[in-house]
């Protein structure tokens, strides 16, 4: 019996985002006044006009998902692998009918129960009895369901002492413990999970993977969303990737985490780009970085005799003149330089509303071989900073040009001591014979 | 019945569900009822949480309509010299109303806010929405049974006896849920979008209570403006609240009374579309 449980059709989802246009600019009483009269005059225009309305002056239409088609079979577990922004999570919305696709459609077989968080609706005066009791119901448990479970769920969670205690005063080990197991009893036809076990110690993460595990055998088909693969590959035969909100590539979990890996590995080098969930309210949005070489082609292995060009997109919501996007440079943990826009633009150069992209260009014949790591940094000049990551952001690799020494194959620290190789010019001023 | 999730029967009584794009969905009002659990619980836990953390409790319930209807009671019947309907004493025909606007005052509110409330369930789970807001009027009326046990105290103080009519409160009580729910449902749905109609609420709550007659009987409105007044559905509510407990002391001013049917009625029509209209983009802009 080969019948499919969930077949999606071309799914796709568009968000509409606004943007607000500069305030930054605005520098009078008055015109602030003119903006908001504006603004007040379109909303209401939208609202008459039963438009949506959007905050913003500039819409931007962004499909998280896109011509996403798919068929699952009854009884096999799915694995949905992607990176951050990639569309997972807007698929499981979809699949649990929280939220509606823009296009397509999607046909399910049975039941469907989401597992979007652990806890949903958990309320933090009730007791862990109550609670139980309410999250269960929410999760789509009957009270006959609960009932019959509760004792089961109760050693599950491992909290049975706490039982009559306000969730509030739990630890938040003992709350997740409670809401995990009230999830792990669920026994729909097809579960939709996404990372859920990101929570808990990794003794409890065992014993829930391993109830999962036992979802299957039974028969129940379930999908699940998580960023380790070492889960996924035990839980999963099957797996989809998606990748910008397209479904690239379906098949055996094997086949597909390994393609995973292989886009992680190519673009983790050339490319940097950011995690959806930054702080709405900064004034800029690093998007993007890249490396290039002088073809504008993304690359990450450079000979020494090449330019290096970093291109960085940027979003400024509110343009500042004392914004300063930069980055540090490392090697082997070693900053070699910082360099920041202002260092050859004038101040205040960056402060166009909307996307921005500056271009970087690290000159040839300067560094030495090795791999190279780049921090990139924004901030309001001695204000604040914006974006200060620790971890580096982009990896590049430059290897030797031997074509421009007649005496080295490689630069060593044993030829050629030092942090940099400059190719520095040298002259013959005088020769006698 | 309830097992519909036994393993036994996957595969016999499967529903299959299409998720399409502005797909009405046929089984919205029989998923209502499939979901009556979750109305129940979600009742019964803003009942719970609702006076938790507080030192006199469920007393808020009785202390707010008592306060009211004495002051009410002092400036319309004392000073101001309102005459009350019939024979009925003043403070019983200020309480009498007041029960029914504190119901309505407290479901209008509760409801409105109630999916700004439930934000991380809405983005989380599925269920038919319709639940949130109508779960609220649960808290409402529990508050509203507790300000009743005063009103049959105050009943047997005055020595008051209500007449046959009594036995047709609870349809009046009915109305004025149904009355608050209207309005609830559709600022609720507008609130997820523009958090503007959260402020309006407390004015409308406010400003209705000195405009519904209160703290006044509507007999002593003009009788060439009756008509005009029952344009505020709680008039007929009301009216029909003190027609049921102070017995023959307050005629029910029929024309009125449906004109306010007709708008409580309006307005439910008006909520329920609209709220099913936007309800798949709740998760959205929530």
């Amino acid at each position: 019996m080969s019948d499919t449980v969930i077949k999606a059709e071309n799914l796709g989802k568009r968000y509409t985002i606004g943007h607000q246009r500069g305030r930054g600019d605005q520098t009078t009483f008055r015109e602030v006044l003119v903006q908001n009269a504006r603004n007040l005059w379109n909303k209401s225009r939208d609202l008459v006009a039963g438009r949506p309305v959007i905050v913003g002056d500039t819409l931007e239409e962004v499909w998280a998902l896109k011509d996403v088609s798919f068929e699952i079979k009854r009884g096999e577990a799915v694995g949905i692998i992607g990176r951050n922004g990639a569309g997972k999570s807007t698929l499981l919305k979809i699949l649990s009918r929280i939220t509606e696709p823009t296009e397509g459609r999607v046909t399910i077989r049975g039941r469907v129960a989401s597992l979007l968080e652990v806890g949903t609706g958990f309320h933090s005066e009730l007791t862990g009895r109550e609670n139980i009791y309410l999250n269960g119901t929410i999760l789509g448990m009957t009270r006959t369901e609960i009932k019959k479970k509760f004792d089961e769920i109760v050693a599950f969670s491992e909290v049975e002492r706490y039982l009559d205690t306000p969730v509030k005063r739990y630890s938040s080990g003992m709350y997740v413990r409670l809401a995990f197991a009230v999830a792990a009893h669920l026994e729909p036809e097809i579960l939709v999970v996404d990372e859920v076990l990101a929570v808990g110690d990794a003794e409890f993460q065992k014993k829930c993977l391993g109830k999962m595990g036992d979802v299957t055998q039974e028969g129940r088909t379930v999908l699940f969303v998580s960023h380790n693969m070492g889960a996924v590959s035990t839980l999963c035969s099957s797996a989809i990737l998606l990748n910008s909100g397209r479904l690239t590539r379906q098949g055996t979990t094997q086949q597909v985490i390994d393609e995973y890996e292989r886009l992680e590995a190519l673009e983790v080098r050339s490319e940097w780009t950011a995690p959806y969930n930054d702080d709405a309210e900064a004034e800029a949005h690093l998007k993007k970085i890249e490396i290039l070489d002088c073809f504008d082609q993304k690359r990450h292995i450079f000979k020494s005799s090449e330019p290096i060009f970093i291109k960085f997109t940027i979003d400024i919501d509110k343009p500042n003149k004392n914004l300063k996007i930069g980055f540090d440079l490392t090697r082997n943990g070693l900053i070699l330089f910082r360099s920041e826009q202002t260092d050859s633009l004038p101040p205040g150069s960056l402060i166009k509303k909307g996307t921005n992209i500056l271009v970087c260009r690290i000159p040839p014949d300067i560094l030495r071989e090795g791999d190279y790591f780049l921090r990139p940094m924004v901030s309001i000049h001695m204000v604040h900073w914006i974006q200060n990551d620790i971890a580096p952001a982009v990896l590049f690799t430059v290897r030797f040009d031997a074509s421009r020494s007649s005496y080295h194959m490689s630069i060593t620290e044993s030829n050629h001591p030092g942090i940099i190789f400059p190719q520095l010019i040298w002259t013959v001023e005088l020769t006698t014979s | 019945m309830t097992n519909t999730l036994n393993k036994s029967t996957i595969g016999a009584s499967e529903a299959i569900l299409v998720i399409e794009p502005g797909r009405t969905e046929k089984n919205y009002w029989s998923d209502l009822w499939r979901y009556r659990e979750l109305f129940v619980i979600l009742a019964w836990r803003d009942v719970s949480v609702r006076y938790k953390q507080t030192i006199i409790g469920i007393l808020w319930a009785v202390i707010r309509p008592l306060l009211t209807m004495v002051v009410f009671t002092v400036i319309f019947g004392r000073i101001a010299k309102l005459p009350s309907d019939g024979q009925a004493p003043y403070a019983l025909l200020v309480f009498a109303a007041m029960l029914p606007w504190t119901l309505f005052a407290n479901a209008l509110s509760e409801s409105s806010n109630s999916l700004i409330n439930n934000a991380n369930l809405i983005g989380k789970v599925y269920f038919p929405r319709l639940i949130i807001p109508t779960a609220t009027l649960v808290t409402a009326f529990i508050d509203f049974l507790i300000s009743f046990v005063i009103l049959l105290g105050m009943m047997l103080w005055y020595k008051f006896i209500p007449g046959w009519q009594f036995l047709y409160l609870p349809g009046f009580i009915l109305l004025a849920l149904l009355a608050s729910l209207g309005p609830g449902l559709w600022i609720t749905a507008l609130n997820v979008k523009y958090r503007d109609f959260r402020y309006v609420i407390p004015f409308v709550v406010q400003f209705g209570l000195y405009v519904s007659p209160v703290g006044f009987s509507s007999n002593v409105i003009p009788e060439q403006w009756r008509l005009l007044y029952s344009l505020n559905p709680m008039v007929g509510v009301i009216d029909g609240f003190r027609w049921c407990l102070l017995g023959g002391n307050s005629p029910l001013y029929l024309p009125g009374f449906l004109l306010s049917l007709g708008i409580i009625a309006a307005f439910l029509y008006l909520g329920v579309t609209h709220f099913r209209k936007t309800e798949k983009t709740f998760a959205d802009l929530i």
